[in-house]
């Protein structure tokens, strides 16, 4: 089984040189610790930043440089920063190559549930319903199961929906899984000591896995 | 030319009367108009429509405004960082319009470029799609959503001149260029007011023509909301 930083370094493998990407809160934020050596990634944060640097050095904070997360950053050098318009202007046109984020809920046809629990929590969409919508290739990074011990990975969503048939990959810390275009979870990969049954225990959607699935390499 | 520049805060917002609706720039904390937000919480307009990407924390920025109930309704996209917030939204006080962040970010454009309504994805087959029109384009679905019409836009910039031209700020620029252009009349509180000529044109983001008052803003706190950090160890 994956930890937290388990999932972001495998999520890190998606992410091919030149991409520009955008990371979620989250575990999403995590993958920028995994980026394999060699691969140049320009990071997005939505609030009007390309380029995204690490944390600042302490006492080197600037409140005017934020992350989509509110956390204070850097810039890189070749980083540009724009308005809110621009910023959604570029994930609208499908400028960004690669989508990472977090979620309560998928379901087998590829919808995606994370900005509502009715009556309970009430944060807001941010801009998850733009990426969503928009990107061309988007990757779920989440817990299999929520707390309560519920799957995750649904035959279709009960919560308030952020986006419809828009999923195609989802890794969690049991696995690495494709939603088909027809509907259902592929297995692809199972994550290091997880069995195919656990997985499927695990999985309330409709899930298909081939007798050999193989085990994840995470180094 | 006509002066824009006003002496400070409570000058710039006192036409500003009950239930009127306002724009306020920034994300998160970074980026608000810090001295309008004071000044609107002192002078005590109240049954306000506040479009705003966040609505602050508990302690500042919009949240002041909350704690006071002077806002009737907000329209948002993310409100996680502001408890009372979602205290007054579940108990049905407070009146909200979650939307999404492009799409808010978009309809303050169209407004500023002077357009009635924009197409966007994002929504679609989710409960903001209820009761909009929707258009299919190559296949694709899309919603109809219209400009923002708002009675004022506060916005926060850098350096501008008294010609109403704004200078913005690493990302504290955010919504605010944006949302200058979107207002029937727009307010900027600056952190440096300069002499026309000052600025190059060249670097003017927001062109003074969107700008009604101008006034040098005082006392930045520029509260962090996130302090996160590195150590040189870390490298």
């Amino acid at each position: 089984m994956l930890d937290k930083n388990g999932i972001a370094k495998r999520i890190a493998k998606e992410i091919k040189d030149g991409y520009y990407v955008n990371l979620g809160i989250g575990i999403p934020t995590l993958v920028a610790n995994y980026i394999p050596e060699g691969v140049n990634v320009v990071l997005q944060s939505e609030n009007g930043l390309l380029g995204m640097g690490p944390f600042p050095f302490e006492g080197e904070e600037d409140p005017d440089l934020i992350n989509a997360g509110k956390q204070t950053i850097t810039t890189l050098p070749g980083s540009s920063i724009f308005d809110s318009a621009m910023s959604f202007g570029m994930i609208r046109a499908q400028k960004i190559d690669l989508t990472i984020l977090g979620a309560m809920e998928v379901s087998e046809n590829g919808d995606i549930a994370n900005w509502k629990i009715p009556g309970k929590m009430v944060k807001g969409m941010g801009g998850a319903m733009d990426l969503v919508a928009s990107a061309k290739n988007i990757i779920v990074a989440m817990q299999h199961v929520n707390k309560a011990g519920e799957s995750k990975l649904l035959s279709s969503c009960t919560l308030p929906l952020t986006g419809v048939k828009c999923i195609k990959k989802i890794v969690t810390e049991l696995g690495v899984f494709d939603v088909l275009p027809e509907g259902g979870f592929k297995l692809l990969e199972r994550a290091p000591g997880v069995s195919v049954d656990e997985i499927r225990k695990a999985t309330a959607g409709k899930l298909y896995a081939d007798d050999d699935v193989p085990e994840m390499a995470v180094s | 030319m006509i002066n824009k520049v006003v002496a400070n805060a409570d000058e710039a917002i006192a036409d500003i009367t009950d239930g009127k609706t306002l724009m306020l720039g920034g994300f998160g904390l970074c980026g608000i108009p810090e001295n309008c937000i004071s000044a609107l919480v002192k002078k005590g307009v109240k049954d306000l429509t506040c479009i705003s990407n966040n609505a602050g924390v508990d302690d500042f920025g919009i949240g002041l405004m909350l704690k006071q109930r002077q806002v009737k309704k907000m329209i948002s996209s993310y409100v996680g960082e502001n408890a009372e917030f979602e205290r007054q939204l579940l108990s049905g006080e407070l009146e909200v319009e979650l939307i999404p962040q492009g799409t808010l970010a978009t309809r303050c454009l169209a407004a500023g470029y002077g357009m009635p309504a924009i197409f966007t994805p994002a929504g679609v087959g989710t409960e903001v799609a209820e009761g909009k029109e929707t258009r299919n384009f190559d296949g694709k679905d899309y919603l109809m959503e219209y400009a923002f019409d708002a009675d004022f836009a506060i916005v926060k910039a850098w350096k501008g001149d008294t010609a109403g031209n704004l200078i913005f700020r690493s990302t504290s620029r955010n919504f605010n260029p944006v949302m200058a252009m979107a207002g029937k009349t727009t307010i900027a509180e600056v952190e440096e007011l300069v002499e026309i000529g000052e600025l190059d044109p060249d670097h003017v983001h927001t062109p003074g023509v969107y700008v009604h008052r101008i006034f040098q803003g005082k006392d930045y706190e520029k509260r962090i909301e996130q302090r996160t950090v590195r150590t040189k160890e870390q490298g």
